[in-house]
Parts: structure tokens; sequence; C-alpha cells
């Protein structure tokens, strides 16, 4: 029967690593801005977009 | 068919004449399509693909970050610099959606010297990290001023460190939780009192485990109610905080007390419940709204710089740095920062953040021109006569009550109720100790202890905060943005409101006009029309939008002549449009409103008189509040309108005109001296100190991300004729504590019938705890819910909304009040 000192200690040290986390994300500042990363998250598929060759080109003219 | 069409970039309409194609997409002016130009030039045409039109024009005004060039300047405002690396958090008023998101986030895509930029939307800022050897934070700033996201630039940015959040009350409520949902667990076997032969023999390892598992919530989580109770005490004041430091110590003890002499399992289970309810309620009393500001003075207005005028040429100077008697360049749209007498031949200054007047006020030569106002029109050169915090607005701030406000103490209805809750409860633990110790002493012990931890007033501490927490988010969304919970209690105390004028009950923005005189056939309005049109002059703008469309005409001869008037001729025709002198027309003393005459060949027509907007259903608000409210309009301005307030308000309510900023502030103190608890509803600096001094101070905001002086409150001017309602749910909210009160009290009376008679086991408590906590917390948010259903309902209403498409777009003014 002495498996459960092993089993709640194990239970309470995965709980305390959780709290550690928990601790660490208030620090960081993840609590500060909770709306501009999930629109952040959606950006990067856009991103990859080629610039207009002819405006670009058109541009160099200009100057 | 609507044939209006919207400009591709910043989603105004488009003028007809004004209209430019390029690329297939329509846009309003050049500005808006260098700023297009610039994105597809660089690939970042996703830009519009997010939102639809997104935009905001550009400013073309380069000068005016000039002083960027000064290094003291930039090196305030850098939050880090160090080698090649500077990082600088800028505040941006036009953030507004995922496109400004995204492009303020690649902005190394404009400029690679760029290597990160981070959007915090909710505050409505950017932290941009640059090489300064580079890129100049001028060349930054004028940057984002040329794609349209202009940075907001104060003197507060200037002045302040960078303020560090609070954070402790998150860990506390952290470590609260962990304990708490531990310990339940742990206590599960103890509440089945199973005769289990291997449940016997870990109870001990159990305890311990539980009592291990209090100590951080105990020590930690629970001592803000130790200081709290601990000053009460000193300040001989019976606070909530007194019954529940003395309620959780006494757990905390008995239960010790209880696992070490083997009596039973302790209370640690309600105890560390107890702590994360009340600490999760303070929680949820704060409401912070990180886009607005309620501390704002004038350094969140004022600019950090100015061009001062030397022999030796220009130079850009920090604004602390002015002295009485430099000679100072003001640019169009920038604020005077000092008090002095106009150089130049003649001006236009905008007071509207002072008076929230809208319509600029002519100077001349030789006149005194104060702070505060914002330049209309091309450079003016003035010389200081005041310091900057010498001169007759900044003044204002020097008065004790902006220092006093802070420490003001507030006895909330927590309080009270707990004056007399806490010796009523220490009497009936004595009464049930006197009574037992003559039969079992053992019992009497338990008995005292039993009362003070059953009637631990858990259920009456976190009505209030629950209540008012909810109430708060419910006025969020009416728009109606409270500092803190105290300010619900204070409204609904308030029987006298006192009104500001200019900006508050006037809309500020459009004035009506109406005319007076003989009759102008369409010919003629024609001809004032297309005169009016070359004019830069406010009232000229405001006119030539009033006059009925016309046919465009030849001004043979235009001449305006400041302070005046125009003097010009169409068709052969003499037109004089300006002041009573200037037309050659009798002035008519009686009128104090903004006139302009009008003569044609040299006959006198007539005039417009320019009233001021009064707001949407203010005479209905003003009905409302009457039977109720204590009514009166404070104004600065002289006594013009009276005739017409007259008319629009009830009778007899009490109006003062003329009104200083140090005067306003005085008559609020007046008021309270008789007595009254006074709620003022201003707009500009000039109320800032009524504001500060009245019990509750409301700032009404055209636009609540931009501007509004320190106040409690900032209430969005649409919502303006629903104050009345707004006022009657703090009541309502008051109401809702009350009923809660007398619940909780009901709790208080069946937990201590257990206790005084020796019963109370660690399971009763165990339920009766958790059990009156989650009814008190429904009850409250179910009540004020539903007194504030109609409040929801209404803001729902969507009146328009540029960004998306809906409802009439309008003219977004962000970009002048920057």
């Amino acid at each position: 029967m002495s498996v459960i000192y092993l089993l709640i200690s194990i239970s309470i040290i995965v709980a305390i690593c959780f709290f550690i986390a928990f601790i660490r994300a208030v620090k960081t500042g993840q609590y500060e801005d909770d709306y501009t990363p999930s629109v952040r998250m959606l950006f990067d598929d856009e991103l990859t977009k080629t610039p207009d060759k002819q405006l670009q080109t058109q541009a160099k003219k200009q100057i | 068919m609507d044939h209006t069409k919207y400009c591709f970039h910043c989603g105004l309409d488009i003028a007809p004449t004004e209209l430019i194609v390029f690329s297939d997409k329509n846009f309003c002016c050049n500005g808006c399509k260098t700023v297009f130009e610039i994105f597809s030039q660089n690939g970042l045409e996703s830009y519009y693909d997010l939102e639809k039109s997104p935009g905001a024009t550009p400013l073309s005004n380069s000068n005016k970050y000039d002083f960027l060039d000064n290094e003291k300047i930039v090196k305030r405002l850098l939050q880090f610099d160090e080698g090649n690396t500077q990082i600088v958090q800028l505040n941006i008023p036009h953030i507004h959606c995922s496109s400004c998101i995204w492009i303020l986030e690649n902005l190394r895509k404009l400029r690679p010297e760029i290597s990160s930029s981070q959007v915090n939307f909710h505050e409505k800022t950017v932290r941009i990290t640059f090489n300064s050897q580079t890129i100049s934070l001028k060349e930054l700033v004028c940057l984002l001023g040329a794609i349209g996201y202009e940075p907001y630039i104060s003197l507060e940015d200037y002045d302040s460190g960078k303020k560090s959040e609070d954070k402790t009350l998150t860990y506390k409520l952290g470590v609260a939780f962990f304990c708490f949902g531990n310990i339940m667990l742990l206590s599960f076997p103890e509440y089945f009192e199973m005769k289990e032969y291997w449940l016997d023999q870990y109870r001990g390892f159990f305890r311990l485990l539980i009592f291990g598992l209090s100590l951080p919530s105990f020590f930690y989580s629970a001592s803000g109610y130790y200081v709290a109770a601990y000053k009460s005490i000193r300040s001989r004041m019976l606070n909530i905080e007194i019954p529940i430091a003395l309620g959780i110590v006494i757990m905390f003890v008995r239960s010790v007390v209880d696992i070490t002499f083997d009596y039973g399992p302790g209370f640690f289970d309600s105890l560390t419940g107890l702590i994360f309810f009340m600490l999760l309620g303070k929680m949820f009393q704060i409401k912070t709204y990180s886009f607005l500001s309620f501390e704002r003075d004038y350094k969140s207005y004022f600019p950090i710089a100015v061009t001062r005028i030397t022999d030796a040429g220009e130079e850009n100077i920090p604004i602390y740095e002015i002295n009485p008697g430099d000679k100072l360049l003001i640019r169009n749209q920038e604020l005077i920062p000092a008090d002095g007498i106009l150089v130049s031949a003649h001006a236009a200054i905008d007071y509207s953040f002072v008076t929230g007047e809208s319509v600029p006020v002519m100077k001349e030569c030789g006149d005194r021109i104060y702070a505060g106002g914002r330049l209309n029109g091309a450079l003016i050169e003035m010389g200081v006569l005041q310091s900057v915090s010498q001169s007759y607005l900044t003044q204002l701030w020097s008065n004790e009550v902006f220092e006093k406000k802070a420490k003001r103490q507030f006895q909330s209805i927590t309080d009270k109720v707990s004056h007399y809750f806490t010796p009523v409860l220490l009497a009936l633990a004595f009464a049930g100790f006197g009574y037992w110790i003559f039969r079992n002493t053992d019992t009497a012990f338990n008995v005292f202890t039993a009362v003070l931890i059953v009637a631990c007033p858990c259920a009456l501490a976190l009505t209030a905060p629950f209540t008012l927490g909810n109430m708060l988010r419910i006025y969020g969304r009416a728009k109606f943005y409270i500092k803190n919970a105290t300010v619900i209690e204070q409204l609904a105390k308030v029987d006298t409101v006192v009104f500001d004028k200019t900006g508050t009950i006037t809309s500020g923005k459009l004035s009506a006009i109406t005319y007076e005189g003989s009759y102008l056939s369409d010919n003629k309005l024609g001809w004032i029309k297309n005169i009016v049109r070359a004019s830069n002059h406010p009232l000229s703008r405001m006119l030539y939008d009033f006059l009925p469309e016309a046919k465009n005409l030849t001004v043979d001869k235009f001449e305006e002549i400041a302070g005046y008037g125009i003097d010009a001729r169409v068709d052969g025709n003499a037109i004089r449009i300006g002041s009573a002198g200037f037309v050659g027309a009798k002035a008519d003393v009686s009128l104090t409103q903004t006139v302009i005459y009008i003569s044609i060949n040299g006959i006198v027509m007539g005039k417009y008189i320019f009233h001021n907007q009064y707001r949407e259903g203010l005479s209905g608000l003003f009905a409302a509040l009457h039977p109720r409210y204590d009514i009166r309009v404070l104004s600065g301005d002289n006594e013009g309108e009276r005739a017409v307030l007259e008319t629009l308000l009830p009778k007899d309510t009490i109006m003062v005109f003329n009104q200083k900023p140090q005067q306003k502030l005085d008559y609020i103190k007046l008021l309270q001296i008789e007595g009254k608890r006074v709620m003022m509803v201003g707009d500009g600096l000039n109320d800032a100190g009524a504001l500060a001094q009245s019990d509750v101070g409301i700032a009404i905001s055209e636009n609540v991300n931009v501007f509004s002086p320190a106040c409690d409150a900032i209430l969005d001017a649409s919502q303006f004729s629903r104050l009345g309602e707004l006022l009657a749910l703090s009541k309502k909210a008051m109401l809702t504590i009350k009923w809660s009160f007398g619940l909780s009290l009901l709790y208080n009376v069946v937990g201590l019938t257990f206790a005084l008679t020796g019963n109370l086991m660690p399971l009763v408590a165990a339920i009766i705890m958790p059990l009156s906590t989650i009814t008190i917390v429904s009850f409250v948010t179910l009540m004020s819910n539903w007194y504030g259903r109609r409040i929801k309902q209404a803001a729902n209403v969507v009146k328009y909304d540029k960004y998306h498409g809906l409802g009439q777009p309008r003219k977004v003014i962000l970009n002048t009040q920057i």
C-alpha cells in the first residue's frame, strides 16, 4: 500500500510544475495582451504574396 | 441608388470633384493614394484583404516632429538604448483592426532597419526595435505618419517612468487556487468517514499534506486581510476585514489544534476555499480599460517640445525649458504651450481642448493668447509671458484637490454593514462561550471558535465585489467606462448634477445656422456660396456646408481681411461677408451668438446666426433627472444662450455663466459644504478642477480613445441622453447588494445555530461555505444582469461602423485631434 505515498507525491509534484508554469506565464506578460496574439497567429500564411512587379518597376522609373 | 463612392484606403466618401482613380481603385485624396502605392510596392497589399478600407489619411505636416532631432528628448522617449539596438513604445490611436496589427508588425518590410515591431491592441501601442545608426527616431515616426499611423507623443511620455503593473493579486490568487484545489482533493476521504482500514492508516499522512498545503494560502494569499484588519483596528474603524481576518486566524489555529490532538480533520478545506473566493471577488471587481486613462492631466495633451526663435536661428527645446520672454514659433495644428502675446498679425486659435468650443477664436497682434489652444492656419510667432506650469490653465493643477483626491476616504456599503456586524458577532461568540464554560470547557472553546469560523463574512464580503464588478462590465458595454467599483456606490448617492455647457450639453462640433433678414434669391445664395468656398475660415467652411448646392462661378475679386471678413466681387456685384462693422450693419448688441453679416452692393441683406447645437435628447434627459436631482448648468461662456437653455431645460434649473476653471472648482466645493453630493459632467480641461473636486466626475468624450481630462468615469458622447438610465441603474445595483446582504445574513443565522449548539462538524462548514458563496454570486449576477438588460439591448444598436461598412460613414476625426 505504500505506493500511495509515491503516487500522491508525484501528483503534488506535477501540480507544482503547473503552478510554476503559471507564475512564469504571468511574469512574461502573457496575460497582459490577450487579443493581439490571437490575430497575429493567423497572419503568417498571407505574408508570401509576391510584390507587384509592374508597380515596382514604375516606382524605379520615377526615381 | 447610392452613387457615393468610398475611398479604397480610408473608407470616407469621396467628393465627386476630388475622385482619384488609381490601379482601378477609388481614392479620396493623394495622401490615401500614396499610402496605397507604398504598400503595393512593398508587397503589402494584404493590408486591404484583411479588413475593408482600414487606413487613415496621412498627415502632410512633416515639421511636426522636428523636436525629435533633439537628442535629449529622444533619449527620454526610448525604452532601451544600447549600441545598435533601440526600443521605443509609441501610442497610435488609429489602431483599430487586424489590418492595423498586420501592417505595423510588418514594418520591417518597408524599412529593413527596423528589426521588429509588436502591437498591443488593447493599449493601442506598438513597440518597435530598430537601429538608430541607420534610421533615426524621427524618420521612424515620419514613416508611421506617412502610412497613416501617426503616433501620439505627448509630454506624458517624456515625464513618466515606465509603469510596472502590480501583479501581486494574480500571484496570490494563483497560490490560493493551487492550495484550495489540492486540499479539496486530499480531503475527500475524510468527508465519507469510512472506517476502512487503509484510509485510517494514511490519515496522518493526508492531514500533514493538507496542513502543508494550507500554509502558503494562509501566510501569503491571505496576508492582505491581516494588514487591512490591523490598519482598521488602529484607525478604530470596524471594517469587514476584522471579522474576516479573525475568522481566518481562528480557523487556522483551531484546525492545527484539531489535527495535532487528532480531534478531527480541521477546517483547512473551508479556510483555503474562503481565501480563494474572496480573492476572486477582489479580482473580479477590477475591470480595467487599458486603452483609457482616468488620470490624465494637461501633460497628456501638451507637446514635448516647441521651436524657439533665437538670434542664432530656430531650435527645438523641451517645453519645460521655456522661460518668460522667449519667442516661440507655433505651426499649424500645434498647441500653444504657455501664456503669451501674439507677435504675428493674426491667428485663429481653437480652444476645444480647454473649453469644448469648436469655433476658433480670432486673435490680433498684441492679444493675449492662453496655453492649451491649438493653432489653426499659418504659423505664428508668440512671446512667452509665463512658464508652462504657471500659465492660466496649468496653474489649476497646483490646486490641492488633485493631491487629495487619491487619499479621500469613502465609507462603502460593506463597511457600513460591518460596523454593526462585527460587534454583534463578537458578542455572540462570547455569549456562547460564557454559556458553555459552566457546562463543558471543551465544548465552550469549540463553540467560541465555531461561531467565529462560520460567521466569517465570506458571503458578505463577496456581495459588493461581484455586484459592482458585474455592473462595471455592463456599464462598459453601454460605453460608460467607470474607473473603479466605489464610483458606482458614489453614483447611487448623488443628489446634485452639475453640467458644463459647451462641449457637454452642446455637441461642440456642428453648429446650427439660421438666417435673419431680407429674402435671398437662389442666385444670391450661389454668389455667397462661391465666395465662402475660397475662404478657409472655420465659419466660412460651416456656411459653405450649410448653403445649398450652386453652380461654380468665377470670383473676380477676393480679399479676406482677418478679423473682419471677406470683400469679394461676383458677377459684377460687390459682396461683403463678415462682422457688422465691416459690412456696414448696425451691430445687434442683444445677440451674443456668433453672427456673420451679408451685404450686397452696399445694402445690408441680413445675418447668419450660428447656434450651439444641443445634444440629442437633452430636454428628455433633464426632464427625467429633474424630479430626483438638483440640476445646475455651469458655463465658462457668456449668457448668450440663456434664453434658449431656459426653453430647453426645466424651469428652476440654476444656470451660472462666466465661470473660470478655478471658479468652477470653488462652486462645486460650495455645494459640497452645503451637504450635497455632487456629480460633475464636463468635457474640457477647464472642467478638470471641478471634475476632481466633485464626488463623481464624469467626462463626456466624443472619441474615448483620444481625449478626456482626469475623472472618475468617461461617457461616450453618443450615450449622453441615457445618463439618467445609467444613474438609475447604479441605484438598482445598491438595491441588489442590500438584498444579497439579507440572504447572506440568513446563511449566517443557519450556520450560527449549528455553531452555538456545539454541532459544527467540518463537513457542515465545508457545505455551508461554498453553498453560500455560490448562491450569493449567482444571485447578484442574475439580479444585476436583469437590471442591466435594457442598457445592454440599447447599446447593441449599431449606429455607424466605418470599418465594416455598416451604417453611414462619417468623418473620422482621429487625425485632427492628435
